[in-house]
């Protein structure tokens, strides 16, 4: 450790804003701290998560122009990185149409609980040593039930604005939207049974233990990383991203449930949706990928809240690559996928974290629950490829 | 003060669920009225209850209700709400089962019992007794979910086969 | 009033409301909604006896209270896919309209 600044620097640089913000409360009257201190992290984290968000709009048009051979914006600013302020002034500056036929108010109402949900997920999310809005005793419980509030958000959307591409995309949604939760639910599970606790914080100390120099990352055992990957299919679903677009294919239904939004509820929406995703990305990084932990026993001296933050972009950096590279599911392939294919393998792998618990010797686990996850997956995805006819599709209503 | 707003907000939304003419708009009362009961057992305490509530009420019963409008064609006419004999009798049963109700809740011993301090019941508590107390009621509930599953299934497609 | 008394008072409320909504509309779906905001009157009783009773740390009510949504959501798809295959019948959901067993 002689080669970086002494111990306290770096305990001072990983604690930095949480000092920071104990700094700022102490100036304020005793009655008044909880409060202040709460406003002032749940502001840090608008403020950083929006802009994360509007660093996110300009690196995936960026990364999609380069995996689809052309130059993605370079216009505004340096590189184009200034994109998303003119996207923004944009935006603001259109004018607000609502649908004469549209439910005003419902209609007005749909993009505000939609922001208001995805933002309330980070009160749980620890993105560093120490920083955590609410540390709350059922923390993923709050977060999937406040995930669940943004389907409602996406049904008034949908309905209120009177179009049958709206209504259509908006139930599409739905139905992706409650088939993939239970899949992502069952692969929390699967940590939240190792862990032995709901709470974010403790799922993360759970984690912080290294052997040699390997982390003790729950994605680093055979059900962590089944889990990890049935849980990032997942979420790609729940926050509608491709290849589970059909909500808002463009080619089919124009925009889905936000047809009829323009304007700044239109860049609302958008803000939700990457917001949405984020909050995702950050439970599975608090859930498999051991949240602020660092990924190798001697690279602890780096804040905890850069880890956070790398994994995250490491994430969007899947995401964006997966957009550009997977065609669009189609209705049928996407509810079979889940129900017949996804969901089976969450439940198989619920019962490889059990074994996991209670087999005594390491190596006899390790075969076990590998053999257990790998072999449902061949037997299953075998199983379900023998029916395959792989010969033109018959529309039945266009007959 | 916290529970006053919020059982004002729940009652609230329980009138307008059914009072609005609109089928979607009473869904949208209702899911505040299901909000506004879930901040009311954050406020007694019983957190774990209170996700579960928003979880289970708003994420799936709200959202089945809603495509069971959709399915039922009740895309957003109103419905008309016709005054007519029933609602008056309708008005004494329902005012008398309150009057039992109010009555019994001033009169009975409990509601004058002194109110004890906050128990400090923990997640992992409600786990273990699941777990061990109440392991027997949890299967019998998995085995009426599954049952209710199966049987929700079979009733709305049964239907479709016939007509196809 | 003790704390006690308000939380059973909202719940007598909620139950008279559900009641209402039960007995004066026809729509089916609006019935059902009736019900279930019946059945939430009875959790809130569960949560309030448990959070004001003699016993809190026993957890009986709170564990009646997760039952009865768990019981609660099975009731509400049961209840939903009748009231489907009722208006593929009928075309209606207009529980007057069902009157094929009145004699």
């Amino acid at each position: 450790m002689t080669l970086f600044a002494s111990n306290s620097a770096v305990e001072t640089a990983d604690q930095f804003f949480v000092l920071a913000e104990r700094w700022i409360v102490a100036h304020v009257p005793g009655t008044a701290r909880a409060l202040v201190a709460d406003v002032i992290s749940a502001v840090a984290l608008l403020a950083v998560f929006a802009s994360l968000f509007a660093m996110t709009t300009v690196l995936e048009r960026k990364g999609l122009g380069r995996i689809q051979n052309r130059y993605g914006p370079n216009r505004v600013g340096p590189f184009g990185i200034l994109q998303p302020l003119a996207d923004g002034i944009k935006s603001l500056t259109k004018e607000d149409i609502v649908p004469l036929a549209a439910d005003r108010w419902v209609h007005y109402f749909a993009p505000l609980v939609l922001v208001v949900a995805a933002f309330s997920m980070y009160a749980v999310l620890p993105i560093g040593r120490n920083m955590v809005l609410a540390n709350m005793d059922a923390g993923v419980l709050f977060f999937f039930a406040v995930s669940s509030v943004m389907e409602v958000s996406i049904f008034m959307a949908g309905w209120s604005s009177k179009n049958k591409y709206s209504l259509l995309g908006a139930m599409r949604a739905i139905a992706q939207m409650i088939s993939y939760e239970v899949t992502l639910i069952l692969a929390a599970v699967t940590v939240v049974m190792a862990a032995g606790s709901l709470s974010t914080v403790t799922i993360v100390e759970k984690q912080a233990g290294y052997t040699g120099i390997l982390p003790h990352w729950f994605v680093l055992t055979p059900w962590g990383f089944a889990g990890f990957v049935l849980f990032m299919i997942a979420a790609t679903a729940e926050a509608n991203r491709s290849p589970f677009d059909l909500p808002e294919g463009e080619s089919e239904i124009i925009a889905g449930y936000f047809t009829e939004y323009s304007g700044f509820k239109f860049a609302l929406f958008f803000l939700g949706e990457y917001i949405g995703m984020f909050a995702m990305s950050g439970l599975g990084i608090t859930l498999f990928l051991g949240g602020w932990t660092a990924p190798l026993s001697f690279l602890t001296w780096v804040p905890s809240y850069l880890w956070f933050f790398a994994k995250l972009l490491f994430l969007i950096a899947m995401f964006i690559w997966i957009r550009g590279t997977l065609p669009r599911l189609r209705m049928d392939q996407l509810m079979n996928f889940a129900w017949k294919f996804l969901l089976p393998l969450a439940l198989i792998d619920l019962v490889a974290a059990g074994l996991w618990r209670f087999l005594p010797n390491e190596a006899v686990r390790w075969i076990v629950c590998s053999v257990l996850v790998v072999g449902s997956y061949v037997l299953l995805g075998r199983g379900l490829a023998r029916g395959w006819k792989l010969e033109k599709r018959v529309y039945r209503f266009a007959e | 003060m916290l529970f006053t707003i919020f059982a004002i907000v729940t009652v609230a939304g329980a009138t307008a669920v059914i009072c609005l003419r609109n089928l979607v708009h009473s869904v949208l009362a209702l899911i505040v009225t299901f909000a506004g009961l879930a901040v009311v057992y954050l406020l007694l305490g019983a957190q774990f209850v209170g996700f579960a509530q928003v979880l289970v009420y708003i994420g799936a019963v709200a959202i089945l209700i809603v495509f069971a409008i959709l399915l039922t064609r009740n895309t957003g006419a109103d419905v008309r709400v016709s005054i007519d004999d029933s609602w008056v009798w309708s008005g004494v049963v329902v005012a008398g089962v309150f009057a039992v109700l109010a009555w019994a809740i001033y009169h009975s011993s409990v509601s004058h019992s002194a109110t004890l301090a906050q128990p400090a019941t923990t997640t992992q508590q409600i786990g273990n007794a699941l777990m061990q107390q109440y392991a027997l009621p949890l299967e019998v509930i998995g085995l009426l979910l599954t049952a209710a599953l199966i049987g929700a299934v079979t009733i709305a497609l049964r239907e479709q086969k016939e007509a196809r | 009033m003790t704390p006690l008394t308000a939380c059973l008072l909202l719940s007598a409320i909620l139950f008279a409301i559900g009641l209402t909504g039960a007995l004066v509309r026809r729509n089916s779906i609006l019935v059902l909604i009736g019900i279930e905001l019946m059945l939430n009157a009875a959790n809130l009783n569960f949560i309030a006896f448990w959070r004001y009773g003699p016993h809190p740390e026993a957890l009986t009510g709170m564990m009646f209270a997760v039952f009865s949504i768990a019981v609660a959501a099975a009731e509400a798809a049961v209840g939903l896919a009748l009231i489907i295959s009722l208006y593929r019948h009928l075309k209606s959901a207009n529980i007057d309209e069902v009157t094929s067993m009145s004699g």
